[in-house]
Order: structure tokens, then C-alpha cells, then sequence
């Protein structure tokens, strides 16, 4: 019996190769120069901090920033290349080497310069000072990238777990806290239940088109007749797929992580994960979706529908009866997340085809954008919950009564990113919310373009009782209170977030104009 | 004698495994078994990979499982040391237990 097995398996093999020398695939490594910049930083500052004694203050902040720096600056001249050679892949056909991919790039690098800065100060003082936090946002980063840039469905998924175990560990990071490792356990468990799902639906996908990479996955869909059985199994995956998606974007009904492990994490962490988390998923939703399976663009389209309308209804809905201010901005996430969603629903109705929509430079514009003020309102919080002086950090509504009084230039930097994130004109957000909802509209999606605009209003009235607590309550300890010092570092972080918010609300044209070459994907 | 086994058993296998590990984490409220049932879904789309690959004569779904099991491992890493560092802090913790973040 067990020789028949042997056989029946043995015949289902290709014949013996030809011995021959392993031929590695070519590799232009100037092409992968942002993720090798991060990576040297990462391994760099984990060796040589590892040999040396503690470095002086700021200078590991330092070094994960300049690294991000020079990585995003590396993205900006691939970027050029790009638009003078046209799309291409590289690595054998597994890595995509398009604008969508740079825009990507820079918008995760914009966001670890930003948050390595913010947690320079936070983490002064507590045993987590050190390189393993900035090594970690790092390695996190490349993950990040490697999903914005995958054209295999098995890349993608290693750099999803390179992305999600980073971010277990950095969630969990404040050992002193036992909210924090409550948050860390939350987002394994369910962050692993969701790449089982995920992975799982690679799998089957495999074996509907014979192939995980995405070029040949398009092909053999189209002429996907010679597969006998094809469709359960294909749709069976691509359900899987959105499961894991939908939790790794916090989608409702996906979404019941989120508020626990944004309030528990340390914050600059829950910034980090809100922006480059959160650019990073979308990124590979697009890819998954969009670029892949276009071929069942009407199996998947009315499911991405539904998770928009609920992630807006949930997100605003909900947001409204917190009373601390991250699982506000937790479900305030998740509304961000429908808008997203809105975003991808639109590039449905032309995935595929030669002459894409808006869809996909609306989403990646609003994910630059949306990084960028998340960083900025968690930034806040950081800065003054690190001011109560309590081991967790005091996020509550209250501890922001009177922020006007104590710290104005805080509270006048809160209020832009409130604004901005309830996309008031003339700030970033507004830009970012018309681009979705433009798109949408011109794909004659109406119904889901008003319901966002609904959710919008709702979401408006959250923003607004964080405002009215910061300027017209009196804080509780009266004249007394404590004033909150702004750090250096994080000053220069959230006010840089706040000028770059203005300032593409104003003048956004050059970025829209950028954003609008994504839409060409190379595959 | 009995039936050739095809690779189409194996699919079902990992199918089933799969539901035990997916509904063993909904209920289950141990962290250590619950890490576990998430290696039981891992590894039901590994065999899945290797059922598929046998099925269509092609080597890719093979190797897939290599870079799955790298992944798998790195998991365990993290996800022991979280779990260390939280019944290290409160003996006996279930799922139940860490409830300190709701709202």
C-alpha cells in the first residue's frame, strides 16, 4: 500500500530535470534601494547599538529618522526613473517597480521620520530607551513596503508578517504596563487568526490558477478555462482573502481590535500602526484585488460595498460614545477605513482595464494624507497624556479639559488635525475626502458616495466634543493644573504634520498631480 | 482493497483542520492553546499548498510552504515571549482575565 502511494505520488511529478547550476533570478538592486536603505538602518543601529554603550540622548530618534529620510529620498528618485522608463517588474516578476509602489514608499518613510521623532521623547527616561524600539519601527517599514510593492501573493504575505510581528512586539513594548501586553496578545491573536485566513486564501487561489504570482494569476484567470473546478475554489479564496484584509485594514465588522489595541499600545506606537499599518494594507488591498483579480471584480465589489457603508456607520457611530480620546480616534480609524474602502469600491469599475479611474490615486493620495494626520493626533496625545505622569499614559476626554489654557500652541495643533480629519476645507483631509468621494461619483457609485458624506457629518460632531473640551472646558485642577512641556523632537514632528496638513489644503495640486500617475500598475 | 488516495482527500483534511483551528481560537480561552490553534490554521494552508502542488504538477506550491514555515516559526518566537511576559505578571491568565482595556 505504501509503495502504490509512493507511486501515485511519484507520478505526479514532472519528469527527473537535467542537473544544472541554480540560477538565481537578476536582481536590480538600485531598483530595491529604499527597502535596503531601512534594512541597513535597522541592522545597523540593533548591532552597533548592541557593542556600544548607551548613546546620547536622541541620537538612535536620530539615526531611525535620517534612515527613513534617505529611504523616502531614494523612493523620489526611483520614482523619476520610473516615469522615464515605464512600469516594469523585478526579481524574477515577484516585485513591482511602479509609481503606486514608490507613492507607498514615501508615504510609509514620511511616516516612520515622523513617529521616530515623536517617540524619542516618550521613551526617555523608561527602560524601552534604547535601539530595539527604532530597529523594530524599521523592520516594520520594510514589511510595509514589500506589501506595497509584492507582485506575488507570497511576497505580499511575508511582508505582511514581517509588518504584523513587528507590530505585535512594539505593541506589547511598555513591559511596565499591563495594558500594553494586554494589547500586544489582542492584535497576535487576532492578527495571526486574520493571516491564517489570509494565507489560507492564497492558497486556494494557488490552486484555482495554478500560480501565486500576480501577473501570471491575471493571465490564467482570463484564460482561466483549461482549470477544470476553478470558480468554488477561486471564490472560496478571494473570501478568505477579505477576511484577512478586512482585519489587517480594521474594515467593520472586522474592526473589534482596534479600539483595545489602539488604547493600550504606547502611543506613538498606535500612530505608527494607524498610518503605516493601515497605508500598508490598503496598499496590498489594491494589489490583491484590484491588480490581481480583476477577473471577479463583480464577485468581490458588492462585499467591499457592504464593509464600506458598515466600517462608516460603526466607525462614526461609535466613536461618539467614547471617553477616551485614542479609542475615539481608534473608531475614528475605522470610519477612515469606509473612506478607503469607498475609494477601492471605485477602482473596481475600471480594475482591469487599460484606462483605470481615480479610484486608486484617490486612495493612495488620501492614505499619504491620512498617515500624515494620524501621526499628528496621536502625536498630541502622546506628548500630553506623557504629562499626567501616569505609568500608562492618561488618555481620557478629561485630561484634555482646558489644553487651550495650559499649552495653546498644542491645542491650536490638535484642533488643524481635528479639522482636517472631519475634512473641513482648506486642510489635507478635505482634499483626501473629496478625492474618494469624486471617485466614487464618477463611477456612478451615488449611493455610497452619500452615505460617506453622512457618516462624515456624524464623525464631524466626535471631532468637535474633543475641540470643546480642549477650549472651553476648564480642566480639573483648576489654575493650578500643570502646564504641558512640548520636547523638542516632538514639537518639531507635530508641527511639521500641522504646517504639511495646511499646506495641502491649500495648495494641493502638485500632490494630486503625482498621485494621478499611480493609477498605472505594473503587473 | 482500498481506494488510491487523492490529492483531493488531503484538501478536505486541510479543510477540516483548518475549522478545528479557526473555531478552537473563538473558543478556547487558554493563550497558549489558542497560539496553538492559530499553528493548526497555518499549517491546514501548508498542506493545502502541498495537496494543490501534487495536484497540479507544479513545484511553486512546494516551496511556498518553506517560506510559511519561516513565517510559523518567527511567530512562535513573538508570540511565546507575549504570552511569557503576561502569565509571567498574572499566573494562570485566561482570555478572560485580561480585560483591562473595554470601553
Amino acid at each position: 500500500m505504501i509503495s502504490e502511494l509512493a507511486s501515485s505520488f511519484a507520478g505526479s511529478f514532472p519528469a527527473q530535470l537535467p542537473a544544472q547550476a541554480f540560477q538565481g533570478p537578476e536582481v536590480n538592486w538600485f531598483a530595491l534601494s529604499p527597502m535596503l536603505a531601512l534594512l541597513a538602518g535597522a541592522l545597523g543601529i540593533m548591532v552597533v547599538g548592541a557593542m556600544t554603550p548607551q548613546w546620547p540622548k536622541g541620537l538612535y530618534a536620530f539615526v531611525s529618522a535620517f534612515t527613513a529620510g534617505t529611504a523616502g529620498a531614494l523612493a523620489m528618485v526611483q520614482w523619476d526613473d520610473i516615469t522615464d522608463t515605464g512600469v516594469q517588474t523585478l526579481v524574477g516578476g515577484v516585485v513591482a517597480f511602479d509609481t503606486f509602489a514608490m507613492f507607498l514608499t514615501i508615504t510609509i518613510c514620511m511616516s516612520l521620520l515622523l513617529v521616530s521623532l515623536l517617540t524619542d521623547s516618550f521613551l526617555r527616561g523608561t527602560p524601552n530607551e534604547g535601539p530595539e524600539i527604532y530597529a523594530l519601527y524599521m523592520v516594520a517599514a520594510i514589511g510595509g513596503i514589500v506589501m506595497a510593492s509584492a507582485n506575488d501573493l507570497i511576497v505580499l504575505f511575508l511582508g505582511l508578517e514581517t509588518l504584523s510581528l513587528a507590530l505585535y512586539v512594539l505593541a506589547a513594548s511598555n513591559r511596565r504596563s499591563l495594558k500594553s501586553a494586554e494589547s500586544g496578545i489582542k492584535y497576535f491573536v487576532l492578527g495571526g487568526f486574520a493571516s491564517a485566513f489570509f494565507l489560507y486564501g492564497i492558497a486556494l487561489l494557488y490552486g484555482a490558477s495554478g500560480t501565486t504570482n500576480i501577473t501570471e494569476m491575471v493571465i490564467a484567470f482570463r484564460n482561466g478555462v483549461d482549470l477544470d473546478n476553478s470558480d468554488p475554489l477561486a471564490l472560496a479564496g478571494i473570501a478568505m482573502l477579505i477576511v484577512g484584509l478586512g482585519f489587517k485594514v480594521a474594515a467593520a465588522p472586522f474592526h473589534v481590535w482596534t479600539p483595545d489595541v489602539y488604547e493600550g499600545a504606547p502611543s506613538p506606537v498606535t500612530a505608527f500602526m494607524a498610518s503605516v499599518g493601515k497605508a500598508a494594507a490598503f496598499a496590498a488591498m489594491i494589489r490583491v484585488l484590484v491588480t490581481a483579480l480583476p477577473f471577479f471584480r463583480d464577485d468581490w465589489g458588492p462585499v467591499i460595498w457592504a464593509l464600506a457603508v458598515l466600517s462608516l456607520v460603526v466607525g462614526s457611530f461609535l466613536a461618539v460614545v467614547q471617553t477616551n480620546v485614542k479609542r475615539m480616534l481608534a473608531y475614528s480609524s475605522v470610519s477612515h477605513a469606509g473612506f478607503l474602502l469607498v475609494g477601492v469600491e471605485a477602482a473596481r469599475n475600471t480594475a482591469g482595464e487599460a484606462l483605470p479611474g481615480d479610484g486608486i490615486a484617490s486612495v493612495a493620495l488620501y492614505l499619504m494624507l491620512y498617515s500624515v494626520l494620524v501621526i499628528g493626533s496621536f502625536g498630541v496625545v502622546t506628548v500630553v497624556s506623557k504629562a499626567s505622569g501616569d505609568e500608562d499614559g492618561d488618555s481620557s476626554l478629561d485630561s484634555f479639559k482646558g489644553l487651550a489654557k495650559r499649552r495653546p500652541t498644542l491645542a491650536l495643533a490638535f484642533t488643524v488635525f481635528l479639522l482636517a480629519q472631519a475634512g473641513v476645507p482648506l486642510t489635507s483631509g478635505f482634499i483626501a475626502k473629496f478625492g474618494v468621494i469624486q471617485a466614487a461619483v464618477e463611477e456612478e457609485s451615488y449611493v455610497i458616495a452619500v452615505i460617506a458624506m453622512v457618516a462624515a457629518v456624524v464623525a464631524a460632531f466626535l471631532y468637535l466634543r474633543i475641540m470643546v473640551n480642549m477650549w472651553l472646558a476648564d480642566s480639573d485642577g483648576g489654575d493650578d493644573a500643570e502646564p504641558v512641556t512640548i520636547p523638542f523632537s516632538a514639537g518639531v514632528a507635530i508641527f511639521g504634520a500641522a504646517a504639511f496638513t495646511l499646506f495641502v489644503g491649500v495648495f494641493p495640486g502638485w500632490l494630486i498631480d503625482a498621485a494621478q500617475t499611480v493609477s498605472i500598475i505594473a503587473r | 482493497m482500498i481506494a488510491a488516495i487523492e490529492p483531493s482527500w488531503y484538501l478536505i483534511l486541510a479543510a477540516m483542520l483548518f475549522s478545528v483551528g479557526a473555531v478552537g481560537l473563538l473558543i478556547r480561552r487558554n493563550p497558549l492553546v489558542m497560539f496553538m490553534c492559530i499553528e493548526l490554521m497555518l499549517n491546514a494552508a501548508n498542506l493545502t499548498f502541498v495537496a494543490l502542488a501534487i495536484k497540479l504538477g507544479d513545484i511553486n506550491g512546494q516551496t511556498a510552504v518553506f517560506f510559511v514555515m519561516v513565517v510559523a516559526a518567527a511567530e512562535v518566537v513573538v508570540g511565546l515571549s507575549i504570552i511569557v511576559s503576561i502569565l509571567r505578571r498574572k499566573p494562570g491568565a485566561t482570555a478572560d482575565d485580561l480585560a483591562e482595556l473595554k470601553g
